[in-house]
């Protein structure tokens, strides 16, 4: 299928449209017993048309499936420590630093040190714990912005957040929004109260006030008063939130044997 | 941007023509399980790759303490070998239903899974992945709906990373995709899972997931254009994918892709085409795709000639797809003066005649799309007349398909009513002729006579 030269070019071109003849149609073309007339096609998902392109689609993934017993070769390198101050992670494979800064140490906050998987997480973290005029606004007006970007609810507090997450988008609906830990810098008095006040909720839900945090020690619950029922410890291993729950420190001591 | 990081392959032992006669039993065995309704059923899938994977190893049915005890294993072990083992157990366990019915009915499962997924273990991320796998395979739709929230948090967090993907990433993401086609497959999805998806912001992700440009990652366009499929001819409600920009992303990719294809020789891109295909041409038979204002419309003629480049790249590489491409064609011609001038601007009439020798489903095909550009009218015809349409539609006369000859007769009807000479050159041509052999056919009758009668006296 030889196709013009043209073509090529005209694809690496400019969008546009070109200009149509003039359309003149005979009413005697659509008289018996000639019955063509032009008309867009639809499939529903169990049409035979289909046959073909869902079993070389099949076929496909069944090739996928049987690689997926197979470990992926990765490249070794000498084993280096993460550069970052006091981080002492070890590693021998690039991927995997890569994987490692990229979440732990790329978007941190400079005032409390969390860090976030995304700057549009750690950009809504600051804003609503270390901004006092956003705790001035937050009286008066929704200011606690939908944590999906693209969507532009707002809402008077977290858990009114929290509970849009859930039902709008589908997070899970005991989804932990936060870890609050002993003060580590400086943080705006009125944030931390927040949170204590928060959680001090009478539905048994854990504390929130935080977008989703990167956990990046073993961190003790908050403190919970004598009497309140703890009703999420069991639940949610404290090493585990929202992100990354490896404790530092962790030395990849494994060496994986490439030929199995 | 295209490259496509395959796993290890597993060594040969066997035969080139051992192998084609397996590829063969295997095609056979699945056109018979989609003719049976059965291709959505996982079985198939996991069967063969059972075997092979697992080599025998029989899956058992565990009960609550010991997957809580997996998990626990997973999450806190302090030997990675250990987590990652523990993780392997589980997912084998999640082969058999009664397992993943207790899975999920254990409280906070899916959501440690999901944490496991989340973290920055690149080798515990993907295990937790393939035990998403497994729960997406079943046969249950409430194992399946139980991962429906897993993954749309999933695709919230992967995509907050989406300035910056990074390999496990990309797997992981590939193999989200893959467990939400798994989902979008299943019987009661039109009525109960593609409603939550729509209602969700899935389906925005789903098409940031298909944009062109370097970011874009095969393995992973792959599995979501396959969703975004099964959403759309499910026909629940595509008014509102192409209000969230579906039919531009879709035309950029498909002119990505030609681009592609011209480029690289072997990377698996017949894998895109065929869902991109697919979703294109459904969405354009939505009212809302013909919404006046020109934005929701699809316009831009380098759509065509990216439909040309891939049709000859079907042709060489998979011509079973060009159907599908020719479907789109229909499609994108039938009601558009725009595109049927397109068609004959760019000299692709010619290309499109050459098509007429692959099959019968084809040559009805092409022969549609002709007529979608021959009914618009004498300045059409004009431009596709003289050359090598007659032989070609003498050729097709031949056929004794009905189906391609009655496409045959509908054109020529056209053609001699628009195109002054047209039937003069036929019957020179020993059109008659080629007309007889089918006087006799129910279905071509009437129109074989009106047609002799018209070649005869004008």
């Amino acid at each position: 299928m030889q196709l013009p030269p043209a073509l090529h070019a005209r694809l690496a071109g400019a969008p546009g449209s070109a200009e149509p003849l003039p359309v003149e149609r005979d009413p005697a073309a659509r008289t018996a017993p000639f019955r063509f007339a032009p008309r867009p096609v639809r499939f529903p998902r169990e049409h035979d048309f289909f046959e073909e392109g869902d079993v070389q689609r099949h076929l496909y993934l069944q090739d996928v499936l049987m690689q997926v017993g197979g470990a992926p070769e990765r490249p070794r390198v000498p084993e280096f420590t993460c550069q970052v101050a006091g981080c002492c992670q070890v590693f021998d494979a690039l991927e995997d630093y890569e994987h490692h800064y990229h979440t732990l140490h790329r978007n941190v906050c400079s005032f409390c040190k969390r860090a976030f998987p995304s700057g549009h997480l750690l950009d809504t973290h600051i804003l609503e714990w270390h901004d006092s005029l956003f705790q001035i606004l937050a009286e008066r007006q929704d200011m606690y912005q939908c944590l999906v970007e693209g969507c532009t609810e707002k809402f008077r507090t977290s858990r009114d957040r929290k509970e849009h997450l859930v039902m709008r988008h589908l997070y899970p609906a005991d989804f932990r929004f936060d870890k609050p830990r002993k003060s580590r810098g400086p943080v705006m008095p009125g944030a931390a109260e927040q949170v204590l006040a928060e959680a001090l909720g009478d539905d048994g839900v854990p504390s929130e006030g935080d977008a989703m945090e990167v956990c990046s020690e073993h961190v003790e619950p908050p403190p919970v008063p004598a009497g309140e029922r703890r009703a999420y410890s069991h639940r949610i291993p404290s090493t585990i939130c929202f992100g990354q729950g490896a404790s530092r420190g962790f030395k990849r001591a494994k060496k994986r044997n490439k030929h199995q | 941007m295209w490259s496509r990081q395959r796993g290890r392959l597993k060594p040969l032992c066997c035969g080139v023509e051992e192998l084609r006669c397996r590829r063969r039993e295997r095609e056979a065995a699945l056109r018979k399980a989609r003719r049976e309704q059965q291709l959505v059923s996982k079985r198939l899938l996991r069967d063969e790759a059972l075997e092979e994977a697992e080599e025998g190893c029989v899956a058992m049915i565990f009960g609550e303490a010991e997957i809580q005890q997996f998990l626990q294993l997973a999450q806190r072990g302090t030997e990675e070998k250990e987590r990652e083992g523990a993780l392997v157990s589980l997912r084998r366990g999640l082969q058999r239903p009664e397992t993943q019915q207790t899975f999920i009915r254990l409280e906070g499962s899916i959501r440690t899974l999901v944490g496991l997924l989340t973290s920055n273990q690149a080798l515990l991320q993907l295990e937790a992945a393939r035990c998403l796998h497994e729960l997406s395979h079943s046969e249950q739709s409430a194992v399946v709906e139980a991962c429906l929230p897993a993954t749309s948090y999933l695709l919230t967090y992967l995509s907050g990373h989406s300035s910056d993907f990074i390999s496990p990433h990309l797997t992981v993401l590939e193999a989200l995709g893959y467990a939400l086609s798994q989902l979008l497959q299943a019987k009661e999805a039109p009525e109960k899972i593609i409603p939550s998806v729509l209602g969700s912001t899935l389906p925005q992700h789903m098409l940031q997931l298909l944009q062109p440009g370097p970011k874009l990652n095969l393995g992973v366009a792959v599995e979501f254009a396959w969703c975004l499929h099964y959403i759309i001819c499910s026909q629940v409600n595509n008014a509102l994918l192409i209000t969230q920009g579906a039919l531009s992303t879709l035309g950029l990719l498909l002119l990505d892709l030609a681009g592609a294809v011209q480029r690289t020789e072997d990377a698996g891109l017949e894998l895109l085409a065929c869902p991109v295909l697919r979703c294109l041409s459904n969405l354009l038979t939505e009212a809302a795709a013909e919404a006046v204002g020109g934005q929701l419309q699809l316009r831009d003629e380098r759509v065509v000639a990216a439909l040309f480049i891939l049709l000859q790249f079907l042709l060489q590489k998979q011509p079973s797809l060009l159907p599908e491409g020719l479907w789109l064609l229909n499609n994108l011609t039938a009601n558009s003066p725009s595109f049927c001038t397109s068609l004959l601007s760019l000299d692709l009439i010619e290309p499109l005649l050459h098509l007429l020798s692959v099959s019968n489903v084809v040559s009805v095909l092409v022969l549609t799309v002709l007529c979608n550009v021959a009914e618009k009218g004498p300045a059409y015809c004009q431009r596709l007349w003289p050359g090598p349409l007659l032989s070609s539609l003498l050729d097709t006369l031949a056929f004794s398909d009905t189906e391609v000859v009655g496409q045959s007769l509908e054109l020529l009807q056209l053609l001699f009513l628009y195109q002054p000479g047209a039937a003069q050159a036929f019957l020179q041509q020993s059109g008659l002729q080629a007309l007889q052999r089918h006087e006799e056919v129910a279905q071509l009758q009437d129109r074989v006579h009106a047609l002799q009668q018209t070649a005869l006296h004008g």
